[in-house]
């Protein structure tokens, strides 16, 4: 079974009084567990894309299903279920919540997303500090950290709650290359430790090279290739 | 709901300059309203206090229509024996009463043999005054003080002894017409000087009930009023009702009720004084819902400003959109009951500092009264809920919106 499946979709909004059409009739299939990378230039529909894909917009025509659900099926609340449930999210401003701790923010979506026990998510939080090499920083607050380790506490946060699906925007733009690289490295291990298929868009070349599928768009056009799945 | 307390409690204190200041115009409101409602209350208790307890007693009984004529003080409206006997026995089953006591009211003429003027004087019981009326004898400013007045004395008003230059011990005649139009004339001697308060009756004088039946030439005991005392002044409007009703049943030959009850506060004219602290004090609460209404709706719409981005996040990441509702307004809440509690910990500190001070006031013609404020845990309990209350719907409008952002809108802002 796909764990993204898009069939047809196109996005179009309105800019003022012009209809900017930012999607047009793409197809495309991600399975469980691979590392895909949406690359292109600015404005060429990214993150259009991976709104759509993480349920925080729906397309304009077409079929988009995504964990098996047709997210036009999907209201407002019962999208923020399912994205809790199924979805992490990397952000390239790592938008961590500034008055909570590395380990409260791995916390946050445990327990005000999904209500884990205590014991539980102390298990998970020291098990996500370890496998992100952040247990030093567990009680630092995210000004304390430097643009590596917020993202570190980033990727923790997004695999949390065994997200089926993790969705990384632009992930490393705000990083220097060794850290980005080294964010990259980080994702595709968590990749193999979990089971969880992460979709990133970037438009670096070097980065972009470390997925193992690259859709590329231009226009709001989507075309595949495969990558070479490293970045040395 | 620890959970989202935490996190709005952290929220603020990331705000520290922000919810400092909000927090203290919330205090400094709260301690303005509970330090009003104390020292006007303790005000309006005291001037209240000394028109019941030295002049009106709580309520007083009248026959119909008396209280309308009171100025020219008739004497053709006076209660029937047969009435009073009715009314006294109704006053004695009762157990919400302490004392009474009966009055005949009359005006005369006074005269030190030099010089004449006009008196009104109540002709009572002394004991019985004093049980309906305990602070009476505190208002005794010249005379014998240990004892109210005996057959022959009258208490006189200040205002009359220092005009006509009389003192305690000096002799006085009364001359009054009584109410078949004939005049009478008796020789009294001034036991004591009473201070003047105010309100009707303020100035009055006292005497003997029997020697003011005597001047009168009353045949039988009528009496113009009936002064009551309760034990507890706070049940006065349950105890009037009651009243009210029973004595509807005392009927005249056409049988119309022949009675009638006032409170004090249908007699004084403080009544509009204690009715304009309760204006006043109403206004003043207002004016803090206002301030807290402004001061924490501008906080949260400046939070929620600051923090789109923060919220697309934690939408992103499938908080419910109840959520994020309660997290600001728990914030809102947070502000309102640190205000409340601050507030009124400053109040309960001022107020006893007030009270250890003792300072006093003059009012009208009177001196040296002293300032006791005393705060109701019901105002502090009021006080705060009103402050919690208002800045949790405050907060509402914030809240809602911030609940409702667009997840993709919020991430994108800048």
């Amino acid at each position: 079974m796909n764990l993204v499946l898009a069939k047809n979709i196109s996005k179009s909004y309105c800019a003022g009084d012009v209809e900017v059409q930012a999607i047009k009739n793409v197809d495309f299939a991600i399975e469980p567990a691979s590392f895909v990378s949406f690359v292109g230039p600015s404005g060429s529909g990214k993150s259009t894309l991976l709104n759509m894909i993480g349920c925080l917009d729906h397309p304009s025509s077409g079929t988009l299903e995504v964990v098996g659900t047709n997210i036009k099926d999907l209201d407002r609340k019962s999208a923020a279920r399912f994205r809790g449930e199924n979805i992490g999210f990397i952000f390239q401003d790592f938008n961590l919540i500034p008055v909570l701790t590395v380990e409260e923010n791995i916390e946050y979506p445990l327990l005000m997303v999904q209500d884990w026990t205590a014991a539980k998510r102390q298990q998970r939080i020291k098990e996500l500090l370890e496998q992100v090499d952040i247990s030093a920083q567990a009680k630092k607050y995210p000004h304390q950290l430097s643009g590596g380790q917020k993202q570190r506490v980033a990727v923790a946060r997004a695999l949390a709650t065994h997200a089926k699906l993790i969705l990384a925007d632009e992930p490393t733009a705000n990083l220097d290359h060794d850290t980005a690289y080294r964010i990259i490295d980080l994702m595709k291990k968590m990749r193999d430790d979990y089971q969880s298929t992460f979709i990133f868009s970037t438009h670096d070349p070097k980065i972009m090279d470390a997925a193992e599928i690259i859709y590329t768009l231009e226009d709001g056009t989507l075309s595949k290739q495969s990558g070479s799945g490293n970045h040395e | 709901m620890n959970k989202i307390l935490k996190i709005a409690a952290r929220n603020l204190l990331r705000y520290q300059r922000r919810t400092l200041l909000t927090t203290l115009l919330i205090t400094i409101g709260v301690t303005a309203m509970l330090l009003f409602i104390s020292t006007s209350g303790s005000f309006k208790a005291m001037m209240v206090g000394q028109i019941t307890d030295s002049m009106l007693g709580h309520f007083q009984i009248h026959q119909k229509g008396y209280v309308s004529s009171i100025d020219s003080l008739p004497l053709t409206m006076n209660m029937k024996p047969h009435m009073v006997d009715k009314v006294e026995t109704m006053l004695s089953e009762r157990k919400d009463i302490e004392a009474w006591s009966p009055r005949v009211k009359l005006g005369a003429m006074f005269s030190n043999f030099a010089e004449t003027t006009n008196i009104r004087l109540n002709g009572v019981d002394p004991e019985k005054e004093v049980e309906a009326c305990p602070e009476l004898p505190k208002r005794i400013i010249a005379g014998n003080k240990e004892k109210l007045f005996e057959r022959g004395t009258i208490l006189i008003p200040e205002l009359i002894a220092k005009g006509l230059k009389v003192n305690p011990g000096d002799s006085v005649v009364l001359v009054a017409t009584n109410k078949d139009g004939s005049v009478n004339g008796i020789n009294f001697v001034v036991q004591g000087v009473l201070e003047g308060i105010s309100g009707p009756g303020g100035r009055d004088g006292y005497m003997h009930i029997d020697d003011a039946r005597e001047l009168l030439r009353m045949e039988n005991d009528e009496i113009s009023e009936i002064a009551v005392r309760l034990k507890d002044p706070a049940s006065l409007n349950q105890v009037i009702k009651e009243f009210d009703s029973n004595m509807a049943q005392l009927k005249n030959q056409q049988g119309k009720a022949v009675l009638e009850v006032h409170g004090w506060d249908k007699l004084s004219p403080f009544a509009n004084i204690a009715n304009m602290i309760d204006m006043m004090t109403l206004f003043i609460k207002i004016m803090l819902v206002s301030i807290v209404l402004i001061s924490v709706m501008n906080v949260m719409i400046m939070a929620v400003y600051e923090r789109i981005r923060e919220i697309g996040t934690i939408s992103a990441m499938g908080t419910q959109p109840g959520t994020i509702l309660k997290l600001f307004i728990t914030e809102g809440l947070l502000l309102g009951i640190f205000g409340a509690l601050i507030g009124s910990l400053i109040s309960v500190a001022i107020v006893f500092f007030l009270q250890q001070a003792e300072f006093s006031f003059s009012f009208g013609r009177q001196s040296g009264l002293v300032l006791y404020p005393e705060l109701a845990i019901k105002d502090i309990f009021i006080a705060s809920i009103m402050v919690i209350v208002v800045a949790v719907l405050a907060s509402l409008q914030p809240a809602w919106k911030a609940s409702r952002m667009d997840p993709i809108t919020a991430l994108r802002h800048v």
